[in-house]
């Protein structure tokens, strides 16, 4: 029953307190009476009774604060109280307030928004089943050029892998495709990513569809019944959503599939771009289901309860082994490792976050510190006052108190302002970012929400704490005795503004050395040398579906055709065929053995990415011939054992001799076969983020339908590249009109998307730094001025004694700037030490860039000296009469 | 005013429970009520005995109810609740063993 009259209590005096205080007075009240009326039945007059009564009483009012202090909900009182002290406090410099509560507003705001992205993507577990149970299982080479010898799975490994191995529950394996779908009836044809999901996928992932059924272990044979399972993106985009299209047959590359299910809408594994999936076996050709050399798959494997991930995979490895040693002559892995499934679906945006949330905690850092000393300036302007409350017996703690809430107020408007941005800020970043994986589970909740205001009392108290205790310290004595004439009286408090300057310098320039760096790789990306002309280029991509263009013949004849049609448009000045033009991606990579050096085992480091062309590619694109000649006319069809190489594979596998003439062994068109080399061309990146790789080009009118069915033809105009895309479009769907085109770009879109993601937290970071500088300049600027009015009278004597105006001008200056050399030098340390830390984010930048230092070393000088000279001048102008009188 | 409160630390609350334990009383009674019962020994001061009501109060020992005094006076007065009850008896009970020992000491020590 304790707790239910606790309770009446603590309701009665949250909402009848006002009455109670009433009922207080009167119990007092009651008190004086009964005394003054004894005080009288012992013979007292009236008017003695009562005196001698109050007398007895003691101080009523203190009284009644000390039974009122019993009460609950007195924090909130005086909570209320210090709130009301700190509003009537910031609404008397209302400049002071707006500029802090917005400074707060976007570090609290920036920092809540990266939180909520970093929540989503790193730290929420997998929408799976137990998804720590879950990892990735890949081949790894021993030997192995750059990278870490990690590899993509090949179908007969992974068959083997889940065979014969038993640590792990289960395996299951999926990889990219893509397909041209056609419905029954004349529908749109377009080109869709799809991939290729082995039957227990979704059982291992623990995934139910929205409709329908998933895959069964019949349907996962190379030669199946053909079905597929729609994503719901597409579903309710092509299908309107309509469930009668389970069991209806839907034409991908004109083969008829059957829909057996829809996926749920959450699932975008492994990308939201991935539209469908059909079965693993069924994206092979029965004859290479059982290869150990086509490294395409992914393979995630489900944990048994108490075995661990690592003695599963040391199980795998033994057999890996094996099998590396059975196929000697191919390229197969000897080991294999694993990854925990989250940490691959994040791998290429962890560092990036992270130095984004580092930076954005910085400016936070430098916020608060900005403010800190804002309010430490305001405290020396308050000294005396607070000194006399001091003196009063207002209790220090009391003090610090007050003066916390005056920057929790700060904090709690900044903070919740902050919110509102960031609110907006995290749905634009999740919308823009391109390429984040798990976008679609990034949105505000309560965790994001605790987060924010944790953040606010965090920030409220580095803020406020400093100035209030500083503020509030010994020396209310010598506060109260400094006469109004005293000089240089505050010298302690100019210290910790000076110590905390240095702070904010030193934190400014980490970030801007580390903005700079990430903005000079972005740079560097975006203007890297693709090796061959990009203005007025357009890119187009079509593959042609194997079933009706089974022959070399047909395959040769389209492409031809198209090349004519395409040539004859008007504004074209040139266009060319090739499987996939530069920056366009890794497409395929093989191994190989040069015939003139006999003997040679298979050698892993023997590899190059190939291409296929047209004799026309290298002149359209002006990628130069170095050595021998292009394609001709006449390599086609059966006659089609000549290769070109790039500059890069010559100087790795021919050093010095001339590789012209000479013969490589490498499969194509599905048997090896051995291929003259005649000509050498420059390099094209792949690629603008990774390093240049040797690359081995094969005539594309060699026709071979597994080879050389997709193909993107690039055309260079004379206008807008853009304009043409319509009309390339019209030439493919008249030569077939259900041959759907896709990634139609020009070729700096290619360098742009495959650099939006670096673009993004460069041009991030960047604002964070220049944010901060800007904050630092406030900073200096204020602490500056603040101690030129202190010295105002010092001043003035000086000149009056003779000082030069120059000495002042110097004297100030030197002033400022010393805290900024200190902060500039621990900041360029701390700033080397960042570049380090993102090394593996820079692209062809050194983390110790002079340039970038530099840069940023001359942008801070002269955002310091500019906040500098404002308030040195002032100084220097001070008319000693006037300082003196002022006084 | 006199000395400053004589009383033993925390024997406070022990004295005001056990003073309504029979009936409610208000403020001035209950400092009177001890007065008289202790030969004017233990002197409640007003500045301890309000605080200390009021915190009783608060706790939920005791729980206060305005009505008319002799006089026809509105008054507050306080009455013991049932834990106010059941911690009086353990108060009672650690003052009893408080006290004994400290007898002992004195008287055989």
């Amino acid at each position: 029953m304790r707790w239910f009259e606790r309770f009446r209590m603590a309701v009665l005096m949250l909402f009848r307190r006002q009455n109670e205080t009433e009922r207080l007075s009167d119990e007092l009240q009651f008190h004086l009476e009964q005394q003054i009326a004894e005080n009288m039945a012992q013979g007292m007059d009236p008017a003695a009774a009562r005196s001698a009564a109050l007398r007895k009483f003691g101080n009523p009012t203190l009284l009644r604060d000390q039974a009122r202090s019993t009460w609950s909900w007195d924090w909130l009182e005086r909570f209320g109280r210090d709130v009301r002290y700190g509003t009537r406090t910031l609404g008397r410099s209302p400049g002071f307030a707006l500029i802090a509560i917005l400074v707060m507003a976007l570090g609290i705001g920036a920092t809540t928004s990266l939180f909520t992205i970093v929540r989503a993507v790193l730290l929420k577990p997998l929408p799976f089943r137990d998804p720590d149970q879950l990892v990735m299982v890949y081949e790894h080479f021993r030997a192995s050029v750059g990278g870490d010898g990690t590899n993509v799975v090949s179908s007969g490994d992974f068959r083997d892998w889940r065979a014969q191995t038993h640590g792990f529950e289960d395996m299951a394996a999926w990889r990219n495709y893509g397909f041209n779908l056609t419905g029954e009836h004349q529908e749109l044809p377009e080109t869709v990513e799809a991939v290729g999901g082995s039957w227990n996928l979704f059982l291992v992932l623990g995934i139910e569809p929205a409709l329908g059924r998933t895959f069964t272990a019949e349907e996962d044979r190379p030669n199946a019944n053909h079905v597929v399972l729609l994503s719901w993106s597409l579903f309710q985009r092509r299908f309107g959503g309509d469930a009668s299209i389970l069991g209806k047959t839907v034409r991908l590359d004109t083969n008829a599939y059957t829909v057996v299910g829809v996926l749920p809408r959450w699932f975008t594994y492994p990308n939201p771009r991935a539209q469908l999936w059909v079965p693993y076996a069924q994206t092979f050709p029965a004859t290479e289901y059982d290869w150990h050399d086509n490294h395409q798959s992914y393979v995630i494997a489900r944990l048994l309860p108490g075995v661990s991930a690592a003695t599963a995979t040391q199980e795998v490895s033994a057999l890996q082994y094996r099998l590396h040693e059975a196929n000697a002559s191919k390229p197969v892995a000897e080991d294999a490792v694993f990854r925990p499934m989250i940490d691959d679906v994040v791998k290429d945006i962890k560092t990036p976050l992270i130095v984004l949330l580092c930076a954005v905690g910085c400016m936070l850092l430098i916020a608060c510190l900005n403010v800190s000393n804002l309010l430490v300036a305001r405290g020396a302007a308050r000294r005396k006052e607070v000194a006399v409350r001091g003196a009063l017996g207002g209790s220090r703690l009391s003090l610090i108190r007050e003066q916390m809430a005056e920057s929790l107020l700060i904090c709690l408007a900044g903070g919740t302002l902050g919110l509102a941005i960031s609110v907006l800020a995290t749905r634009w970043l999740a919308s823009h970012w391109q390429d984040l994986p798990r976008a679609e589970s990034i949105h505000v909740d309560l965790g994001v929400l605790a987060f924010s205001i944790g953040l606010i009392f965090l920030t409220a108290l580095l803020a406020g704490l400093l100035p209030a205790i500083s503020s509030t310290g010994a020396g209310v004595l010598t506060a109260l005795q400094e006469s109004s004439r005293s000089i240089g009286g505050s010298a302690s408090r100019a210290t910790l503004r000076k110590i905390l300057l240095t702070a904010e310098i030193a934190i400014t320039v980490v970030l801007l050395v580390s903005a700079g760096l990430l903005f000079k790789s972005f740079l560097h990306l975006r203007t890297s040398d693709l090796g061959c002309v990009t203005d007025h280029v357009l890119t187009v991509k079509y593959g042609l579906p194997e079933k009706q263009y089974d022959t070399r013949e047909k395959v040769v004849a389209f492409h031809e055709a198209l090349l004519a049609r395409v040539r004859s448009l008007a504004g074209v000045r040139a266009a060319a065929l090739v499987s996939t033009p530069p920056g366009g991606g890794w497409e395929n990579d093989r191994s190989f053995s040069i015939e003139e050096r006999p003997s040679e085992k298979f050698n892993l480091l023997n590899d190059a990415m190939t291409r296929s062309a047209d004799p026309g590619y290298f002149s359209t694109l002006q990628i130069p011939l170095i050595a021998g000649r292009f394609f001709t006319d006449q390599e086609r069809l059966t006659r089609d054992q000549y290769v070109i190489i790039s500059k890069q594979f010559a100087g790795q596998f021919f050093s010095g001799e001339s590789p012209i003439g000479k013969h490589v062994k490498i499969s194509w068109g599905r048997k090896l076969q051995t291929f003259e080399i005649v000509g050498v061309v420059g390099d094209t990146l792949y690629d603008v983020t990774q390093p240049l790789k040797a690359m081995i080009y094969f005539p594309i009118f060699s026709g071979i339908p597994s080879e050389t069915s997709g193909a993107t033809i690039v055309v260079r105009t004379t206008g807008d590249p853009l304009a043409l895309s319509l009309p390339v479009q019209k030439q493919v769907s008249a030569l077939d009109p259900a041959l759907p085109v896709y990634e139609v770009l020009t070729l700096p879109q290619i360098v742009g998307n495959s650099t939006a993601s670096q673009s993004f937290s460069a041009t991030l970071v960047l604002a964070f730094a220049v944010l901060s500088l800007v904050l630092a300049g406030i900073g200096l600027y204020g602490v500056l001025s603040y101690l030129v009015t202190q010295r105002v009278t010092e001043i003035g004597i000086r000149i009056a004694l003779g000082a030069q105006r120059s000495e002042v001008l110097r004297l100030v200056l030197l002033d400022g700037l010393r805290p900024i050399a200190i902060g500039l030098v621990i900041g360029l340390a701390g700033g080397a030490t960042a570049g380090a830390l993102i090394r593996s984010i820079l692209y062809g930048t050194s983390p110790f860039d002079p340039v970038v230092f530099a840069t940023m070393i001359g942008s801070l000088l002269l955002t310091a000296i500019v906040a500098c000279v404002v308030p040195a001048v002032r100084a220097s102008r001070i008319e000693p009469m006037e300082a003196l009188r002022t006084e | 005013m006199g000395k400053p409160n004589d009383l033993v630390q925390g024997t406070l609350d022990l004295l005001i429970l056990k003073t309504i334990s029979l009936e409610p009383k208000h403020g001035w009674a209950i400092a009177k009520r001890i007065q008289q019962i202790s030969n004017e020994v233990l002197q409640v001061q007003q500045g301890s005995l309000y605080p200390a009501l009021h915190r009783l109060e608060q706790q939920g020992w005791i729980r206060a109810k305005w009505s008319e005094t002799d006089t026809g006076r509105q008054a507050k007065f306080y009455g013991l609740t049932a834990a106010g009850r059941a911690q009086l008896e353990r108060e009672m009970e650690s003052w009893i063993r408080l006290s004994t020992a400290i007898n002992m000491v004195v008287e055989i020590g």
